[in-house]
């Protein structure tokens, strides 16, 4: 398991971080997920070789959940 | 202020005005004003109502654009325009008030951290290139000029200079470095031209290891925060049902019951049903109070330990290196015959060729350079101490074993340390005694750790048992054991685990040195002097960036407050909501209270949570 981290940003609303953590949470291949809507950081953990699934999946909820999320590399 | 929120307040103006105009103006028709609420609301609203309806779509319903949607809509529909526009307006003012707060927080809490260097001057090529740090590679000769920030640990090569460490430790007095001293990337280099060969690359540097710590520490959710969310996920769909059997069920059943005097109760239900001020509040407070914490070089690692931190029963203490200084130092020369220094002075000499650490000490004390053509002779007598002949006359130094070999008629004595007996030409000279000393900051903490409810104070040391209570002593300590091996400390940190009362803290500090056991056994671990040391970094749930312990209190303080404000925001916010409910239920209050019930609790929370910060700024000054 290594660890990621992505900034996370637009996310106005601090209960839609809580939401938007929970829908994350859902995915199979990561484990850990937490949304820190303060410091604006998405961390999870994942196997290396499913980092580019697992980011769909990631990209694919925040769409539907809050569109005008944009997930960044640090 | 960003584009995105001048906007928004140019609306909320543009919405604010016309509904003044109509509020002074008499039409002679009821439209007229109608029709500039009406305005009104689209001009402020009208990107919450979108989004209600994007939400609609994608089956969100419990969201809080929803609720305001329908809460001002239905009150629209049953002819309370001036409501409908300031359910409205007030709530797009709390939004744009809680980005506003939150946004300077955030910045604050960077400010408070703002160690990252932008830029290296690197040696390439015999010219000197401005490149990022992360661009430099280990055993490059970077340039650091006055007012620069040191961007990679590394060794100095070249000049000497005072160092700014405040922004790592807190602490104000500054560094003097020059060549071969190590450097940590994050400090500010006050006046000289420096050359450091870089020994980290940037990511492995102590500045990105404590930014990294720092940022990620929000991740690790404390109780409350998770309390929080569960309640949220709860509270609005139960407010929103009762909203909805409250429209529905009285007019049904009671005869007399009008049906827009019911909606308009449930509407104020919808109204009040927004969790976003706990939501907010609480991570908030969290954020400042890590920030306030690593303000002061207290790195603590996630809210989790920060909410933990104030309900601390049980200290554990390492003692050397943690209370007491860790160095060996001459603390009394008790001469006779002779003065202070003139003993310190044959001892030095006769001990000069002895690399045995008592021998150090005595060479630090006396602080001279040692003339070895005044030394003849000298002989180690194992177990003992050393004979030697310093300026023609025959030296003594060592223990009471020493004294007694070569028949010397010398007086006990017996404080508590490692006592150095002199004999000069085989007549007793004298005694030097050599001790770790206790911390000056060590008296500080303790007093101050009871005096923050503190229940027990413990010191565990593999150290001897006639100076472990003399320390134990001088500061006052409930319980002490001495002379352990590192596992007795582990059964010892676990005996005291079970002491504590179910929600009690046990917090274990140490210089992070072979505490890794029980550093992760405790509820808290505690790493002191963590400038420099990558070993305590990784292994503490706290760090201590410099070697002072009482910085410890100073983060209970900071928990104790932080807590007193969540535990304020979350009792105030509930009551408040729950007591509107009720009275909107009872039809006794307007929707208008509502809104305060909703923003005006939001703005009162979150200026209640931002104070954590801006305590400890006048703090500073």
């Amino acid at each position: 398991m290594k660890k990621y981290k992505f900034k996370i940003k637009n996310l106005d609303c601090a209960n839609c971080a809580n939401e938007l953590e929970e829908a994350l949470q859902k995915i199979d291949m990561i484990e850990n997920v937490s949304i820190s809507f303060m410091a604006q950081r998405l961390t999870f953990e994942c196997m290396e070789e499913n980092i580019e699934p697992a980011l769909e999946s990631i990209r694919k909820i925040i769409k539907k959940e809050e569109p005008d999320v944009i997930l960044e590399e640090v | 202020m960003n584009h995105k929120r001048k906007k928004q307040l140019i609306k909320i103006m543009i919405s604010l005005l016309l509904v003044v105009i109509s509020l002074l103006f008499q039409f002679n028709e009821e439209l007229y004003h109608n029709i500039l609420y009406i305005i009104a609301y689209i001009i402020v609203g009208y990107d919450i109502v979108l989004k209600a309806i994007r939400n609609i779509l994608k089956g969100k319903v419990f969201d809080e654009n929803f609720l305001m949607t329908v809460a001002t809509i239905g009150a629209f529909c049953i002819g309370e325009f001036p409501e409908a526009v300031a359910v409205m307006f007030f709530y797009q003012v709390g939004e744009l008030f809680q980005s506003y707060a939150v946004d300077k927080s955030r910045k604050s809490v960077s400010n408070l951290m703002d160690i990252r260097p932008d830029y290296a001057n690197v040696y390439r090529k015999s010219e000197v290139e401005r490149v990022s740090p992360d661009e430099v590679n280990i055993g490059e000769i970077i340039l650091v000029k006055p007012g620069e920030k040191i961007p990679l640990d590394g060794i100095v090569v070249e000049g000497e200079s005072m160092l700014n460490t405040e922004a790592l430790t807190g602490e104000a007095v500054p560094r003097k470095v020059s060549i071969n001293d190590e450097v940590l990337s994050g400090c500010i280099n006050n006046n000289g031209i420096l050359k450091i060969k870089v020994e980290k690359e940037f990511e492995e540097s102590t500045v990105s290891k404590i930014l990294d710590l720092v940022e990620n520490a929000s991740s690790r959710k404390s109780k409350s925060e998770n309390f929080i969310s569960k309640f949220a996920k709860i509270y609005t769909p139960i407010v929103v049902w009762i909203a909805v059997l409250l429209a529905g069920i009285p007019p049904l059943i009671m005869k007399d019951a009008i049906f827009s005097d019911w909606l308009y109760r449930a509407l104020s239900f919808l109204v009040v049903s927004c969790p976003c001020a706990l939501v907010i509040s609480i991570p908030l407070s969290f954020f400042g109070g890590i920030g306030a914490a690593s303000k002061i070089g207290v790195l603590i690692k996630g809210s989790n330990y920060l909410e933990s931190l104030a309900s601390t029963e049980i200290i554990v203490c390492d003692k050397t290196g943690t209370l007491t200084e860790g160095v060996f130092k001459v603390q009394k020369i008790k001469p006779i015959g002779y003065s202070d220094e003139d003993l310190l002075r044959y001892a030095s000499y006769a001990e000069s060729f002895s690399n045995h650490p008592i021998s150090l000490s005595l060479k630090q004390a006396y602080g001279k350079e040692i003339n070895e053509k005044l030394i003849t002779k000298t002989q180690e007598i194992s177990g003992k101490g050393v004979l030697g002949e310093v300026d023609g006359k025959k030296v003594l130094v060592g223990n009471e074993k020493l004294m007694k070999e070569y028949n010397i008629k010398f007086e006990k004595n017996k404080e508590v340390g490692t006592i150095i007996y002199v004999a000069i030409n085989e007549k007793f000279a004298g005694t030097i005694l050599i001790a770790d000393k206790i911390k000056e900051d060590s008296y500080k903490a303790v007093s101050s750790f009871k005096n923050n409810g503190i229940e027990k104070i413990v010191m565990l040391t593999g150290d001897r048992e006639n100076i472990s209570e003399s320390v134990a002593n001088a500061l006052n300590l409930d319980e002490y054991h001495a002379e352990l091996l590192p596992q007795d400390k582990v059964s010892f940190v676990e005996k005291l685990m079970t002491e504590k009362s179910s929600n009690g803290k046990l917090i274990f500090i140490g210089d992070g040195i072979n505490d890794a056991p029980v550093l992760a056994l405790s509820d808290i671990g505690v790493a002191m002097g963590g400038l420099g040391s990558d070993a305590a970094i990784e292994a503490a749930d706290v760090v201590i960036m410099t070697d002072e312990p009482s910085k410890l209190s100073n983060s209970i303080q900071i928990s104790k407050k932080t807590m007193r404000i969540v535990r304020q925001n979350i009792i105030f916010a509930i009551t408040v909501k729950v007591g509107v409910l009720i009275l909107s239920a009872l039809g006794i209050t307007t929707m208008w209270i509502a809104v305060f019930a909703d923003v005006g609790v939001s703005i009162l929370a979150i200026l209640n949570a931002l104070r954590i910060l801006r305590i400890k700024k006048t703090k500073k000054e």
